[in-house]
């Protein structure tokens, strides 16, 4: 049925060329391959949030007037609104945790390492993107929760040296978090973040077709010393047919939260009210808050808060360039970056739990 | 609150020293001129001869400007104590308790005088003294009575709407409790002492005091302040009316309002009592312990089943408010969304509230309306909750096909790839 | 060659993973569209109003006299005076949150609750409320009478 059509697309395109990169990919095969299948998740966790951000744009309404009663609207009177807003917020959470799994399993298997190193720096600023498509999307339904928390973030922002204020004003669109606010955190989330998040994402991809799987330097001394302990699956179908397979349990997983657990609204957000106690960001920047919150007001001379959004930022910064500290030999990888690897993950887990536990 | 007591406190003390400093510095460049020589001694005096710069600096009459003088005569620039407490130089020295009032009024009840500080405080005080229990009584001899200073304090008068003021709302049941709580300074007086223990149990003090609503009522709104005295047993109604217009208007047009006049009963005292009054409940209308009905009306009467009439309706409305509430809570405890019967809520409350004012007109009819337009209304909100659980039964089947097409799939993958790979 | 020996297991098999791999397919997209498909047909009731309502329609209301309407989650009281202006404002009172009325014998807005009165600015003149009511903006939009919150300035 199909066929005059394929080979009408066939004569102009040359499909086959096309698609030989993929037939030709290989994806190897060892004990610790199902940490490849997270990027992919990841991949598929955001064109649903494309899929959905899009339905919600046919009803959302930007403006502190309008916002929450917008969100309200559609959890209420659209039909099935309520699944299409919960799997956005479900998904949104699950893109950004399985996004965390597959850095730190690209870290613990040394898949930075050179020729890579573009790929992680693309990832790396993949990640902060993301987190600034949390931290953006959580304002828009206009609730207390979210006003206080994006206060306490741009305010944060402001805390820069130098460029604080400015920065902090750009993200707020004046002084204080207004319905100003509000309209620019919408133009983020919507244009500005998903255009660069594509364009990474087109790049992220490009490099990994490019340079292949990587292998964990153990396996790839023992596979160049001897080539015939290699094991590989074809990408095309055999490692596809497995992610998709993925993808499907990523779906059912995602429709049992929405539909079980549909994300709450809230109550208006009202800028005279008083912050309701022991306001807390989302859980992906609670190791961040937490450790901002330990920092004492003072140090040396420094204020302490300017000092940990400083160290922040630098952490951030050195996380970004770290595959250049890597050796590139295989044999001799670098056993401080397994345990700043190994460090970073306690870190980040145990300060999240120390912080969700905290009063 | 503390903090800003704490930055005035120093302020405070800091002006006091320069101002000490002044007058020293005052007394050695013009020795005898504008210089206060009471305080010099005064100050070192123990307490009930001592005033303190510090604290006459609080009284408002020092703050507009008045000085010891000014009530006690004298001459506050002679240093030497003969002269300046000299009857001379028109000393009075401790005011007489009789006198008192007398001297406050001499300044006043004088408007002309008065005019140059406040032109919109009244002058009528003194007038409204006389006609007091406190004022009468003085009269008559008894120097127990309170005076002025007795509830304004002397010395460190401050302005009523000062916090810290001994009439501020928020302490002028403290400051009559002080007398009208001691049991032995009553004694003679043979009326009760447990006024200020019942009112701190009641609703009025709650709103007051915690709740801190400076418009609720303290012991002077219903008694009067410098008119103090009781309003009088058939003029109650008048007095709650002041903030209950409605109940009042109501009662007014029933047939208790006749009744209770005819008998001399203190209209709404009678059931709701007068200082512990405490939020009503509609256990007033039961038999219970709570209940008021039956101290006058027969068991079985007509007005006995009227009685249980209402009570019925209204029990039956707040138990539908409550089934409303518990349904929704229900659905919003599994993520239902319901804000909007949530606010119907609200109005069902709000007939509840009317059915319960609708009371005071003692018609059963009347009370009904009310409650069956509440009813409706928690009706619709049950509904609303119990269709909020119905539409999560329907998302969970929903969800229970789709993840069992999902398994399909899984499975189908599944063969698929060991068919492939085998 | 294997196929050659046992040809009838293994079209079984073929046709069962046919079945599961199609059948998931259509039934995985039909309940991802279905939804999707539902979610496209707007709700009969247009709007939840977050910023204005049309609260009354002209010559619907008589001159002196008030009219309490929905304004989002909360009462809004909506009045015209004599003159023929509308005013508009919130019909919760500060006190203890009892829904407000006009009286047309005072000219005032009155809360039956505890007697608290509130001239036709909203301002609160006697009795308990501590803060004045808010004021909305009101225009005419054709004979609609449209209630708006106040802009920020």
């Amino acid at each position: 049925m199909f066929a005059p059509l394929i080979r009408w697309l066939d004569e102009r395109l040359d499909l086959d060329g096309l698609i030989a990169p993929f037939k030709h990919k290989t994806v190897p095969t060892h004990r610790l391959s199902y940490w490849y299948f997270f990027g992919g998740i990841t991949l598929f966790l955001f064109i649903i949030q494309v899929l959905t951000g899009i339905l919600l744009l046919l009803y959302y309404r930007p403006g502190a007037n309008e916002a929450y009663e917008s969100v309200q609207y559609i959890m209420t009177r659209v039909q099935f609104g309520w699944l299409i807003r919960s799997i956005h917020a479900w998904a949104a959470n699950l893109m950004i945790f399985t996004a965390f799994v597959h850095m730190f399993s690209v870290l613990f298997l040394k898949a930075y390492r050179k020729p890579r190193e573009l790929t992680w720096v693309s990832g790396v600023i993949l990640l902060y993107l993301v987190m600034g498509f949390g931290f953006s999307g959580y304002l828009l339904p206009w609730n207390t929760l979210a006003f206080f928390a994006t206060k306490v973030g741009t305010e944060m922002a402001g805390q820069v040296p130098l460029i604080g204020r400015a920065m902090m004003i750009f993200l707020r669109g004046g002084p204080e978090v207004t319905g100003a606010t509000l309209t620019r955190f919408f133009g983020f989330h919507v244009a500005v973040l998903p255009g660069l998040v594509t364009v990474l994402i087109a790049i992220h991809l490009f490099l990994v077709q490019r340079q292949g799987i990587s292998v964990p330097p153990k396996l790839e001394v023992q596979w160049t010393a001897n080539p015939s302990q290699k094991r590989e699956m074809k990408f095309f179908p055999n490692f596809m047919l497995r992610e998709m397979m993925a993808w499907y349990v990523a779906m059912g997983v995602l429709g049992a939260l929405a539909a079980i657990f549909p994300w709450n609204l809230g109550v208006k957000a009202d800028p005279f009210v008083s912050a309701p106690a022991g306001i807390k960001p989302e859980w992906y920047f609670l190791f961040m808050f937490q450790t901002l919150k330990l920092i004492p007001s003072k140090v040396w001379l420094v204020d302490g808060e300017v000092l940990g959004i400083l160290g922040c930022s630098l952490a951030g910064l050195l996380w970004l360039l770290l595959p250049f500290f890597e050796s590139d030999q295989p044999a001799r990888t670098k056993a401080w970056i397994t345990g700043l690897s190994i460090f970073a993950l306690v870190y980040v887990v145990g300060m999240s739990v120390y912080g969700f536990l905290a009063q | 609150m503390a903090s800003l007591r704490n930055k005035v406190r120093p302020f405070i003390a800091a002006r006091s020293a320069g101002l000490a400093g002044y007058i020293v510095l005052g007394a050695c460049l013009s020795y005898g001129q504008a210089a206060n020589s009471c305080l010099d001694c005064h100050s070192a005096l123990p307490d009930p001869m001592g005033v303190t710069q510090e604290k006459f600096s609080q009284d408002i009459h020092a703050q507009k400007g008045l000085t010891c003088t000014s009530c006690h005569g004298g001459d506050a620039s002679n240093y030497d104590p003969d002269q300046a407490m000299s009857r001379k130089a028109g000393w009075k020295g401790k005011i007489d308790r009789r006198q008192i009032p007398q001297l406050c009024g001499s300044c006043h009840s004088n408007p002309a005088y008065m005019r140059q500080y406040n032109p919109s405080l009244r002058t009528d005080q003194l007038d409204q003294y006389h006609t007091s229990m406190h004022g009468k009584r003085l009269a008559a001899g008894d120097t127990k009575v309170a005076v002025c200073t007795d509830c304004h304090s002397v010395h460190d008068l401050r302005a009523p709407s000062d916090p810290r003021s001994t009439v501020n709302p928020v302490n002028v049941a403290n400051t009559c409790s002080r007398c009208h709580s001691d049991a032995v300074y009553m004694k003679p007086y043979s009326i009760p002492t447990d006024q200020f223990a019942k009112y701190n149990t009641s609703v009025h003090h709650d709103a007051l005091a915690v709740r801190g609503d400076l418009s609720a009522p303290t012991c002077t709104t219903c008694h009067g302040n410098h008119g103090a005295a009781p309003p009088g047993v058939d003029k109650v109604q008048n007095v709650c009316a002041n903030c209950h217009t409605f109940q009042a208007q109501l009662y007014e047009k029933s047939s208790h309002y006749k009744a209770f006049q005819a008998a001399s009963l203190p209209g709404c005292v009678v059931c709701h009592g007068n200082h512990g009054i405490q939020h009503p409940t509609d256990a007033m209308l039961g038999t219970g312990s709570g209940g008021v009905c039956m101290t006058c009306h027969a068991p079985d009467s007509k007005c006995d089943r009227e009685r249980a009439e209402i009570l019925s309706n209204l029990t039956q409305l707040d138990g539908a408010i409550k089934d409303a509430d518990q349904s929704l809570h229900l659905a919003e405890s599994s993520g239902m969304e319901v804000s909007e019967a949530r606010l119907g809520q609200d109005q069902a409350r709000d007939s509840l509230t009317k059915a319960r004012v609708t009371i005071h007109t003692f018609q059963t009819a009347l009370v009904n309306q009310d409650v069956q337009a509440g009813m409706k209304i928690a009706a619709a909100n049950l509904q609303a909750g119990k269709g909020a659980m119905v539409e999560r039964n329907h998302r969970r089947i929903g969800l229970g096909i789709c993840l069992i097409a999902i398994a399909i799939i899984l499975v189908g993958l599944w063969l698929y790839i060991r068919k492939i790979e085998s | 060659m294997c196929a050659d020996q046992t040809p009838q297991p293994e079209t079984s098999r073929r046709r069962a993973i046919g079945i599961f791999l199609g059948g998931g397919i259509l039934a995985t997209f039909a309940s991802f569209l279905y939804p999707v498909l539902r979610y496209f047909v707007p709700p009969a009731v247009v709007d939840l109003g977050g910023d204005e309502v049309i609260a009354s329609k002209t010559g619907e209301m008589k001159p002196n006299s008030g009219k309490i309407f929905r304004f989002g989650s909360r009462p809004g009281l909506l009045i015209l005076e004599s003159d023929g202006t509308y005013r508009a404002l919130s019909a919760t009172c500060t006190h203890l949150a009892c829904t407000v009325q006009y009286r047309s014998d005072l000219r005032e807005i009155w809360c039956a609750c505890h007697n608290g009165i509130y001239d036709l600015n909203g301002r609160n003149v006697s009795g308990p409320p501590p803060r004045p009511l808010d004021m909305f903006d009101v225009h005419l939009r054709g004979d609609e009478i449209v209630v708006s919150r106040k802009r920020e300035a």
